[in-house]
């Protein structure tokens, strides 16, 4: 019998315990997509223009090609929102009649090889007569301007309004108006595996297996069944090792319903595996907003009211599932973030534009929103004549429960601690001294504060609060303890590089006495998984690792109910730990394997009072938690070239209970440095006729090793009665605080020229162009 | 475009008896012809490094290589680091101090850190976030990345 102890004796929570995820990447026994052999390898043909109609289609004689007249039977990619005036417009699979945006996949070619279906995609002639292309969305709101979709007027796919009563007295009342106007440029999240899908057809059960790179493989087994008119039963969707989705991965890749389809055509397998150039032009990107604010502040610097226009260029589609009301609605929601300001007044619209689809990337909207409504604080703090601490210092929440004046419920959060904590970790006084000796030599640091809430683990009552047809929502787990007494952990959430495999195994290993070694937690494989909804918004540890926790108890219950009766203790005297259940007080103990192997194989001992067997399952839909932040940066900006050096970055965070403190640092590592990637040097740039002129990594530019500086972590833990496990989410902190802390320190540097740059990204042609228009540039 | 040579690939001490066309990649041979899939590919442009692999111990984009560029050459992946079961001091520094989350990255970052401290030992600090900054990683943000290689690079020095 297998002895399932080190007698740690400690809990596993809160150690930083190596991950059971990483052996098989670092020896490249990783499996992912498109490491997968396939018969058929398909390449798409993809619009050179960004509007118009298509003429002809012609391939190579012979050639394996698929257009949209041979798909007429599926049905359009819809998602659906039943509020917010939205529009339902469909995306078809492949373009069919019109393009509309650069990137939009025509045709699918496939051949016996990679290189040979390129070849092909190449000499399939498609003629489109262009018309014109909407490319900015104040463009596509203009007067009289063509539609997208027909089926939204004046092109607004999505609008949402909220105006608390009694706006308009408070506003009149204010001493002080102050305003920005904030835009992010388009971005692209940028895994650095970009989408593959594998789909193979077994003919011996009718059935296909689409391996692909997803967040959620239970509701892309959906979708695509949905689409394509097909029981779910016969499609089992595999998510393998991904390399990173950030989002991108979430949405529905009008691609993989073609594989799938095309598996079942040919009876064959058929794979595909994205380029950089067609992440870069066709997959989902996002972030483009622009948002006009107003903050009104009494005499003493506090805020009153809030005003805003939000406008989200959200492209040519609507993603599944979430919608492209994604950004819109989570901007109309949660703008007002962390500050306690009780009037509120904001109209938030999506706009149809002709280019490629916007989806959820690490953050949704809140980099944008935090970065607009903290330049909104430090240009109050200037016209207060104090610290951009000390604005906040006025204005942070800190008593809870608190609801929002968009009645979002916030629980425990520490948003004055973690603030203090970032300001006495940096020594601010210290640091202005030293700003002004730099100054003096013509030397030009600045410091940025963001502080932000960050939404996490809802359940299924946040989504349907946006009429969302389809609510994502709980998560379930699995538990099994197998005849070896070995443990499965079978989840709905999907994770791709979060570690969440290692973090699960910690919290059941506490609940039943087992080392996480013994634990095998299984996920990305509908055949194997129960539904859940996959990972991302920062949810899984809250939702997967809740509902782990459930299942858990409910195992520990039934292996203290035999253990009780195998030992002949009361139930109350039993404990478990280190792989055996103990009677306290007495050296009587028997280990937990062969409690389950009497569960499977001596089932008749427990004469019916015991459920025969060792699976128990949990299931979890919360409604939902804050973790809360504030970032610091400091940066230097070189006034002749508008290079912005970012010299140091501070994070103190307060995400609940730590799980794994390790993986938690390195999940606020990553998304700080797209963060700064974001606020520095990221865009994809279209320019007027919707040509992209950001298709290679060359062009668009993730940060290096060379660019991120070395972050220091601070924690704050508020356990909070919303989470089970007293774990907040924490997969998206970094990236929604690191661009606003990188804008208002470069703010902060360029002081003294009277400029501001309210623009993601900072590039130096935008510093510079700043920096000249102040006249002061000597 | 179908005239093929053949060549072989001496991929970690293994020859690989392979037929090609000229145009084919070394990253796409290495992956497909020889079914080496630890190395990855991210931009088959020359930027991310996810194919960086050492040929005559030196790291090369194998996406920028064609395979009969190597042909006959010592070709190291990341499937060769390992010694049976025991692993490569990088490979386990990156364990240890969680250098890789999703790990698409990583047969790239093990292979061109390999490489450059088997040339230069005694890299300074400065100049290994130079060499580091030659591949992207767009999940750690670096930082544990930079820390496996400095703990890496003091344990190949001692032995
Ligand atoms: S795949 Fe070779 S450098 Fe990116
Ligand atoms: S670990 Fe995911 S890209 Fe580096």
């Amino acid at each position: 019998m297998t002895a399932h102890t080190k007698g740690s004796g400690t809990t596993w929570v809160g150690r930083s315990i190596r991950r059971v995820e990483d052996p098989a990447l670092v020896t490249g026994q990783g499996r992912f997509t498109a490491d997968l052999p396939a018969v058929h390898w398909v390449r798409f043909v993809r619009s050179s223009v960004a509007a118009g109609a298509i003429q002809s289609i012609n391939a190579p004689d012979g050639a394996g090609i698929v257009t949209a007249t041979d798909l007429k039977a599926l049905k359009p990619i819809r998602p659906m929102l039943s509020k917010f005036n939205y529009v339902a417009v469909g995306q078809p699979i492949l373009a069919d009649g019109v393009v509309r945006f650069t990137g939009e996949a025509i045709a699918a070619v496939y051949a016996p090889g990679k290189d040979q279906a390129e070849d092909l995609a190449d000499q399939v002639e498609v003629e489109i007569s262009e018309t014109t292309a909407l490319i900015d969305s104040m463009d596509a709101l203009a007067d009289g301007a063509p539609l997208v979709h027909d089926e939204a007027k004046g092109n607004v796919i999505v609008e949402g309004r909220i105006k608390t009563p009694g706006f308009d007295d408070v506003w009149t009342t204010a001493h002080k108006v102050l305003r920005v106007d904030g835009r992010s440029r388009r971005q692209n999240a940028t895994p650095m595996e970009a989408r593959a899908g594998h789909a193979a057809y077994d003919a011996s059960t009718g059935r296909v297996t689409l391996t692909c790179t997803t967040q959620m493989p239970h509701l892309t087994r959906t979708a695509v069944c949905d689409i394509i008119g097909m029981p779910e039963s016969d499609l089992r969707v595999i998510a393998p090792d991904v390399g990173g989705g950030f989002g991108q991965k979430m949405s529905l890749a009008p691609e993989y319903v073609l594989l799938v389809w095309l598996a079942r055509k040919l009876r064959s397998s058929v794979a595909w595996t994205e380029d950089r150039r067609e992440n870069l032009i066709a997959s989902f990107h996002s972030r483009d907003q622009h948002v006009e604010l107003e903050g009104a502040f009494d005499a003493n610097g506090r805020l009153l009211a809030l005003s805003a226009d939000i406008v989200a260029n959200v492209g040519a589609y609507s993603c599944f599932p979430t919608t492209c009301g994604v950004e819109p609605l989570m901007a109309l929601a949660e703008l007002p973030g962390p500050y306690d300001v009780r009037a509120y007044h904001c109209l938030s619209r999506g706009v149809l534009t002709h280019t490629c689809p916007m989806a959820p990337y690490r953050g949704v909207s809140r980099p944008v929103i935090t970065f607009v409504l903290e330049r909104l604080m430090d240009k109050a703090a200037a016209a207060f004549g104090i610290e951009p601490t000390e604005i906040r210092r006025r204005n942070l929440i800190d008593k809870f429960p608190y609801t929002s004046a968009t009645g979002l419920v916030f629980d425990d959060g520490s948003y004055k601690e973690t603030m203090e904590m970032a300001v006495s970790a940096i020594d601010l006084p210290a640091f202005r001294k030293r700003q002004q000796t730099a100054r003096d030599k013509g030397r030009y640091l600045g410091i940025g504060f963001a502080t932000f809430s960050e939404r996490t683990g809802y359940g299924s009552p946040a989504f349907a609060a946006r009429g969302m047809a389809i609510s994502p929502g709980f998560e379930t787990v699995h538990l099994t303890i197998d005849p070896s007494g070995f443990v499965e952990a079978r989840i709905g959430a999907s994770p791709h590089g979060q570690g969440l495999r290692t973090s699960l195994a910690q919290i059941i290993a506490d609940e039943i006495g087992i080392d996480p070694e013994f634990i095998k937690v299984v996920h990305g494989d509908t055949d194997r998984s129960p539904y859940g909804w996959g990972t991302f918004a920062s949810r899984s540890l809250v939702l997967s690792g809740g509902a782990s926790l459930l299942a858990a108890q409910k195992i520990r219950a039934k292996l203290v109910k035999m253990a009780s009766h195998m030992l002949e203790a009361a139930p109350e005297d039993i404990t478990l730990k280190s792989g055996s259940a103990h009677v306290v007080g007495t050296d009587r103990s028997i280990t937990i394997a062969s409690m389950a192997r009497a569960a499977y194989h001596q089932a008749h001992i427990f004469k019916g009072e015991i459920e025969p067997g060792m699976t128990e399952i949990g299931s979890y839909d919360p409604s939902g938690t804050f973790s809360n932040a504030c970032h610091v940066a400091i940066v230097e900006v070189d006034i002749d070239t508008g290079r912005v050096e970012v010299e140091k970055f501070l994070v103190a965070e307060d995400a609940g209970l730590i799980i794994n403190p390790m993986i938690a640092d390195g999940q606020v590592h990553g998304g700080v440095a797209q963060g700064i990637g974001n606020a520095l040097l990221e865009e994809i740039i279209y320019d007027e006729t919707g040509n992209i002129l950001s298709s290679t990594l060359a062009d668009f530019l993730p940060p290096t090793a060379r660019e991120i500086p070395e972050i220091e972590m601070h924690h704050i833990e508020t356990l909070t009665g919303n989470s089970i496990t007293k774990a907040k989410g924490l997969g998206e902190g970094g990236a929604i605080g690191a661009p606003a802390a990188v804008i208002s320190a470069i703010n902060d540097a360029l002081s003294s020229f009277g400029v501001s740059i309210d623009e993601m990204p900072a590039t130096p042609q935008r510093i510079r162009a700043a920096l000249r228009s102040s006249g002061k540039l000597t | 475009m179908s005239d093929k040579t053949n060549i072989i690939l001496n991929i970690n001490g293994r020859d690989h008896a392979i037929s090609v066309e000229s145009r084919r990649t070394l990253a796409d041979a290495i992956r497909e012809e020889c079914g080496q899939t630890g190395t990855h590919i991210g931009c088959e442009h020359g930027v991310c490094g996810a194919c960086t692999v050492l040929v005559n111990g030196e790291p090369v984009r194998s996406c920028l290589m064609f395979a009969q560029q190597a042909a006959g050459k010592p070709i190291r992946t990341v499937e060769g680091l390992a010694k049976g079961d025991e692993m490569h001091p990088m490979q386990r520094a990156f364990m240890e101090n969680h250098g890789l989350q999703c790990g698409f990255c990583t047969p790239g970052f093990l292979m061109l850190a390999v490489g450059v401290l088997e040339r230069e030992p005694e890299i300074s600090d400065e100049n290994l976030i130079d060499v580091l900054s030659s591949n992207l990683c767009r999940c750690t943000g670096y930082q544990n990345i930079i820390k496996a290689v400095r703990a890496a690079a003091i344990e190949m020095r001692q032995s």
